[in-house]
């Protein structure tokens, strides 16, 4: 897994290439099921969807909105774990060579310990981790057992992040940098597409050639666009886990990932050209 | 601002750190500078004394139990009485401090997370004080229990959420507040209860709290003219127990803290994190909590609301770890003895909390040995859990809702 560029690093190269911009889309893994998860994210990745952010389930999701709480509760009842999570992007990399990105928070990794779940989640397959709650100021911890195996340590930008802050993420991070579009939960509404333009034109200049993908707020075609316009990647997640539970049936949930998906990805492409 | 012992500021040892979600980090480094500021600052300094004495009721009296002090196997035991305070425990004394930090930071709003509802009201009567808006998080099965000072907080014109998500109970809470605090960060101070959280509030709160073991190590060295042997205190967040042991730490005193061991450690429903839970990080810090082998946490369950969180301040893990303090845990029928033997032998209803603390006196006493000298961290008066105890020794009062 050492050496070389990553997963992530070569579709950003590739998007950049071609003058596009990605999409990263996250799902709860486990929700449903977990017998579904693979089988979603396989679908998402064949849609169009650039990274996978796979969240991994936990009692405590504090920087989550209402529609992910409820996706992490479902999850927890059909027995998703870190641990199990794994053994979902184990099964995705028979099929599928999408980037996969492990979101959640870090009680999950520290009670498997750094070194075993940065070990295990690279024997896995997953190409990097965003660690919700883990401040750039404890992040050693988990940076040495990532570095070592090759993996991503995605940084977390917020709209309270300063650019000299931003520059020492930069430095630490890797895989792409994650904006959070506005000072709230995940799933929250209030998106001011402009507001967002300015913050992260003020904040690029920091991160150096680390790519750029804003996230919080985005939920279709319109908000995707015009939240585009100023990253090299947009992220949507609560309106992809509400399309999941709104569909009845494992079919239909293909086809609500599919159909969404791909809605957001010509989108993306098409306000490119 | 340093914790004095571990060189790195917000650190305890490997306990404590910041684990939060970026957005917040600036939010705390402002209270951080804030704080360090305003203690640096007479003028505040003054205003929080003069609060603490005329708002408050500081200093809070040491009161010897002799009837105590004999039935749990012969020991002078001075009671540090919190529960005569302003609100009725501890709480109210952080809550004053933390609201002149919050208008001094220029912030509008409050917000609080309240397993008891104590902290809850504290919380509402600074607000209603110092005119601030105020939104009380608080975990639905708490309401139901402490229907009592919900309506208070009610009253003390605060919005009082009932949170329905994961257990109901305390860390729910704290997971609402979190939500809320980082949606309105910009004119909201998030003012938690307990010595628990990110840095700086593990050291914020205990700093507010030390005037509880400052004014006992000046009562009782004017009153028994030496230190005491022994502390003890009920720890849930671990407040009041920080609060009462900071002024002791350096000294030859031994520390007690008293865990809520619910229907029994081995029933696995307690709220006992620091006797039996592993290390994890949880609403912003690295210390002890109840969790499973995948992290994920696990319910807490105490018959006291106050105590009833899987979590513990960061400082109480470290000092667990370096021997400075030892934990015990009394089951929630012990507790109800303690309260009822505290009742009978000194005419004073203590919480359910506080009661914890008495009834792991008869053990420690047998460790330390009968005759020794001991202050027991009184944190707050039983009002609020008349209902809770009434069921609990199966008694219906008049206008109950069973
Ligand atoms: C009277 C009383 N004592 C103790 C506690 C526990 O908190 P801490 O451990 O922070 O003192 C509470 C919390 O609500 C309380 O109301």
């Amino acid at each position: 897994m050492t050496g070389g560029p990553t997963r992530i690093a070569r579709r950003f190269a590739a998007l950049q290439q071609r003058g596009e911009k990605g999409l990263i889309v996250y799902l709860t893994c486990g929700d449903p099921s977990l017998a579904e998860s693979a089988a979603l994210v396989i679908e998402a990745a064949a849609a169009g969807a650039d990274v996978i952010e796979l969240g991994v389930p936990w009692s405590d999701p504090s920087s989550d909105g209402p529609v992910i709480q409820r996706a992490m509760e479902r999850a927890l009842v059909a027995g998703g774990t870190l641990r199990r999570t794994l053994e979902v992007v184990a099964e995705v990399r028979r099929w599928s060579e999408v980037p996969i990105v492990l979101f959640g928070y870090y009680n999950p990794i520290l009670a498997l310990g750094p070194e075993r779940a940065a070990e295990a989640a690279a024997r896995a397959g997953v190409d990097g981790l965003l660690t919700v709650d883990l401040a750039l100021e404890e992040a050693e911890e988990l940076d040495g057992p990532l570095r070592a195996r090759g993996l991503d340590r995605i940084p977390l930008l917020a709209p309270t992040t300063t650019p000299e802050r931003a520059a020492r993420h930069a430095a630490r991070g890797s895989g792409f940098a994650y904006y959070v579009s506005l000072t709230g939960v995940t799933g929250a509404g209030h998106l001011d597409a402009a507001a967002v333009g300015d913050r992260v034109r003020a904040l690029r200049p920091a991160l150096g050639s680390l790519p750029l993908a804003v996230g919080f707020g985005v939920k279709d075609a319109a908000s995707a666009r015009a939240v585009g316009a100023n990253a090299d990647a947009v992220v949507v997640g609560s309106a992809l886990v509400q399309a999941i539970h709104d569909a009845q049936g494992a079919e239909s949930r293909l086809h609500a990932v599919r159909s969404l998906v791909s809605t957001l990805k010509s989108a993306l492409t098409d306000g490119t050209t | 601002m340093s914790d004095g012992r571990t060189g790195e500021e917000g650190r305890f040892g490997p306990y404590g750190g910041r684990y939060v979600g970026e957005t917040l980090v600036p939010a705390l480094d402002e209270l951080t500078a804030s704080f360090r500021a305003a203690m640096a600052d007479p003028a505040f300094v003054a205003e929080l004394d003069g609060l603490l004495a005329n708002y408050v009721g500081r200093p809070s009296p040491l009161t010897l139990a002799e009837n105590l002090g004999r039935a749990v196997g012969g020991a002078r035991i001075l009671l540090k009485r919190e529960d005569l305070l302003h609100t009725g425990a501890h709480k109210i004394n952080n809550c004053v401090g933390q609201a002149l930090l919050a208008r001094r930071m220029g912030k509008t709003r409050l917000i609080a997370e309240t397993g008891a509802g104590q902290h809850g009201v504290a919380t509402a009567t600074v607000a209603a004080r110092f005119g601030f808006r105020c939104r009380v998080y608080m975990g639905a099965e708490d309401v139901q229990r402490q229907a009592l000072n919900v309506f208070r907080m009610r009253l003390l014109g605060a919005e009082v959420i009932s949170v329905e998500a994961g257990t109901r109970t305390l860390k729910d809470a704290m997971n609402e507040a979190l939500r809320d605090w980082v949606t309105n960060v910009a004119d909201t101070h998030y003012l938690i209860g307990s010595v628990a959280g990110p840095h700086p509030y593990p050291t914020l709160v205990r700093d507010l709290q030390a005037v509880i073991g400052r004014e006992a190590r000046q009562q009782i060295l004017a009153t028994e003219g030496r230190l005491p042997d022994a502390c003890v205190a009920c720890v849930g967040g671990g407040s009041n127990a920080m609060g009462l042991f900071h002024a002791f730490v350096d000294d030859k005193v031994a520390l007690f803290g008293v865990e809520a061991a619910g229907e029994g450690i081995a029933t696995g429903r307690h709220a006992a994190t620091l006797t039996a839970g592993r290390v994890g990080v949880l609403h912003g810090s690295k210390s002890y909590l109840l969790g499973d082998d995948d992290g994920q946490i696990l319910p807490a369950h105490s018959i006291s609301a106050g105590l009833d969180y899987p979590g513990v301040g960061p400082e109480h893990a470290w000092l667990k770890d370096s021997g400075r303090a030892r934990y015990l845990a009394v089951t929630d029928r012990e507790a109800l003895t303690g309260l009822e033997l505290l009742a009978r032998s000194e005419g004073i209803l203590c919480a359910l909390e506080t009661a914890h603390a008495i009834a792991a006196l008869p053990a420690i006493v047998s460790e330390i040995g009968s005759g020794k000298l001991i202050v027991v961290g009184l944190s707050g008066r039983g009002d609020k859990d008349m209902p809770t105890v009434a069921a609990a020794l199966g008694v219906t009062l008049p206008g109950a809702r069973r």
